[in-house]
């Protein structure tokens, strides 16, 4: 059967045209929402359109005819269908003190891999560099690690100028551009099935326990802690975070059961590895800050003590916040 | 849905309707994704222009601005403008490229984020090698953030309705003087050889005048095998006159069959 083409174009054009106009203006507006007299009659012009489709498919027709109504159709049917509700107004507030901490809980099982992937890195740095210290020139990729721990502390305890005057900004700049790149990169890894995950935290940890090893070996713990504590206590979850991300996305990969397709497993965890990733890119931001303006400065600029009691009392609110934010908002809903 | 062909997806809609999508190859990616760069780079020099004038108050902080600035832009870029353009970056649109939902939905903002953040993994070790890799090697065109997203990228060409006119000139057409061969022609032409007919006749424009003759006279000869027309009917008429005459036959039935005359719509 061949159609009256002019005949069917001209009726049905008006329907199209309307249609069209409709997914424009969603186009437009992503916070567009149709009353319910529109969205029946939005209903109605996708049917009306799909209807045309299907009798395009058989018969012959002018080919730009059928790509129009395709692409009509195929934007027409991702508004009809679609079920995922689109989220409310976002407020920063509550998805960071709230749904930040409660994905983090979610996942407690990809968190657990990720902080052992991490202390075993750790041990095995940690074992190296005081089984021989020799290693260490081939475990820690920068160059200011590589000497002796007591020199660098005698050095940095000796300077009397602020080092950092007039570039710290930048120092933290560059560090929260950088902690942040290496956190997407452990979310983004998980699509190896979480081998690349693995690898990138095992090698971070080996790297901090080779640091801590050799540190607390030549004497230097005070300095250690006070250097490390203040900044790590959320740079280093924040890695252990991005990681449990990756650990996530892992999972959903590799999860064999048969009742659920990987698409939807994918879907399941999609809006969970983005909030997780938020969360950590904007701990690092504080990290970044903290990094810069405090860690850089030693005894006697600001005595270890109190460095270390800033980062203790950080890395336990951090932990505080993690177990406890948004647990009352959950036993309510 | 299936993937049937390598470049294409096919959706059927619960309505019983199938549609298909083009999926975006390699090639037409890379250069919307260097489009993109473009604009990166574009708004990135933009925005350093008012960063510099920060350097008035501090110089640290002026380059600090910079620094987070390229990194803000480049990372944010992409789930911006995909999540504001339904689907879209400035690269993608010049190139008539969209990210869709892979099963055909809407985009959801996390499928935006995933995709743009795995870019990070896609471009490993360099030059978007793994993403590229991955491009080839899926079955519908998918980089690594594409699969993990569960989003595809398709060509979606600006939608144009079809002009008629070229087989609507409203002149005389022979051929309805006799409708009962008409009615065989009808019945003897296949859709696939009624498509030829009329593509032939709507991008005649197109087509090199030498080319198009021979063109006109291939197909003209096809359907004057199927159909003998009589001597009156054929005297005079072009290969060309007489495929539109076949087109007019085949596509308007209804119209004036009998007094063998087309009326112009407009």
């Amino acid at each position: 059967m061949i159609i009256d083409l002019t005949r069917f174009i001209t009726e049905e054009k008006p329907y199209w045209t309307e249609l069209e106009q409709a997914l424009d203006r969603m186009d437009r507006d992503a916070a567009y929402r149709m009353d319910p007299k529109t969205l029946k009659r939005f209903h109605y012009l996708y049917q009306r359109a799909s209807t045309a489709l299907s009798r395009l498919v058989n018969v012959s027709a002018e080919k730009n005819l059928k790509v129009y109504l395709e692409t009509l159709v195929g934007r027409a049917f991702a508004e009809i269908h679609e079920t995922r509700r689109r989220s409310a107004r976002f407020n920063l507030t509550s998805w960071f003190l709230i749904r930040f901490p409660q994905t983090v809980r979610k996942h407690a099982a990809a968190l657990a891999i990720s902080i052992v992937i991490t202390l075993v890195g750790c041990a095995f740095g940690g074992f190296a560099v005081s089984f021989d210290p020799l290693t260490k020139e081939s475990l820690l990729p920068f160059s200011h690690l590589m000497g002796d721990p007591s020199e660098r502390v005698a050095y940095e305890e000796s300077v009397k100028q602020d080092r950092m005057s007039g570039h710290k900004t930048t120092f933290s700049s560059q560090l929260i551009a950088n902690n942040t790149r290496v956190s997407i990169f452990a979310m983004g890894l998980g699509i190896t099935w979480g081998i690349g995950t693995f690898i990138l935290l095992f090698s971070n940890g080996v790297i901090l326990g080779a640091v801590v090893a050799d540190y607390i070996l030549s004497g230097q713990t005070a300095f250690l802690v006070g250097w490390l504590l203040p900044h790590g206590s959320v740079e280093i979850p924040c890695i252990i975070l991005a990681g449990q991300a990756g650990f996530v996305l892992a999972g959903a990969l590799t999860d064999k059961r048969k009742s659920v397709s990987l698409k939807t497993r994918l879907r399941n965890i999609g809006g969970d590895i983005v909030v997780l990733m938020g969360g950590v890119a904007l701990l690092l931001v504080w990290a970044g800050f903290v990094e810069a303006f405090l860690s850089q400065y030693h005894e006697p600029v600001i005595p270890y003590s109190v460095k270390i009691s800033f980062g203790c009392i950080q890395l336990v609110l951090l932990c505080l916040f993690l177990l406890l934010g948004g647990k009352r908002k959950r036993d309510s809903a | 849905m299936t993937a049937e062909k390598a470049s294409r997806l096919s959706i059927h809609t619960p309505e019983g309707v199938t549609f298909s999508l083009r999926l975006a190859g390699p090639v037409v990616r890379f250069l919307a994704f260097f489009a993109d760069v473009f604009c990166i780079l574009t708004i990135v020099k933009i925005v350093n222009i008012f960063g510099g004038l920060l350097g008035i108050i501090s110089q640290d902080i002026s380059v600090a601005f910079s620094v987070l600035s390229y990194f803000v832009v480049s990372l944010c870029y992409g789930f911006v403008l995909e999540w504001a353009m339904n689907g879209q970056t400035l690269g993608k649109r010049l190139f008539h490229l969209r990210v869709m939902d892979a099963q055909g939905l809407t985009l959801s903002f996390y499928q935006v984020v995933i995709r743009n953040l795995l870019r990070f993994v896609d471009a490993l070790p360099g030059l978007y090698l793994l993403g590229g890799i991955s491009l080839l090697f899926t079955k519908k065109s998918q980089r690594l953030g594409d699969l993990a997203a569960n989003t595809i990228v398709v060509w979606s060409p600006p939608a144009t309705q079809p002009d008629l006119t070229q087989i609507l000139s409203g002149k005389f057409n022979s051929f309805k003087d006799h409708p009962h061969l008409c009615a065989r022609l009808r019945q003897k032409t296949g859709a696939a050889e009624a498509d030829v007919a009329l593509s032939a006749l709507l991008r005649r424009e197109t087509i090199d005048p030498a080319a198009r003759i021979d063109l006109f006279k291939s197909i003209a000869g096809y359907f004057k095998e199927t159909v003998s027309f009589p001597e009156e009917a054929i005297f005079g008429l072009s290969d060309e006159q007489y495929v539109r005459n076949v087109a007019d036959v085949l596509f308007q039935p209804q119209k004036n069959i009998l007094q063998g005359r087309v009326s112009n719509p407009s």
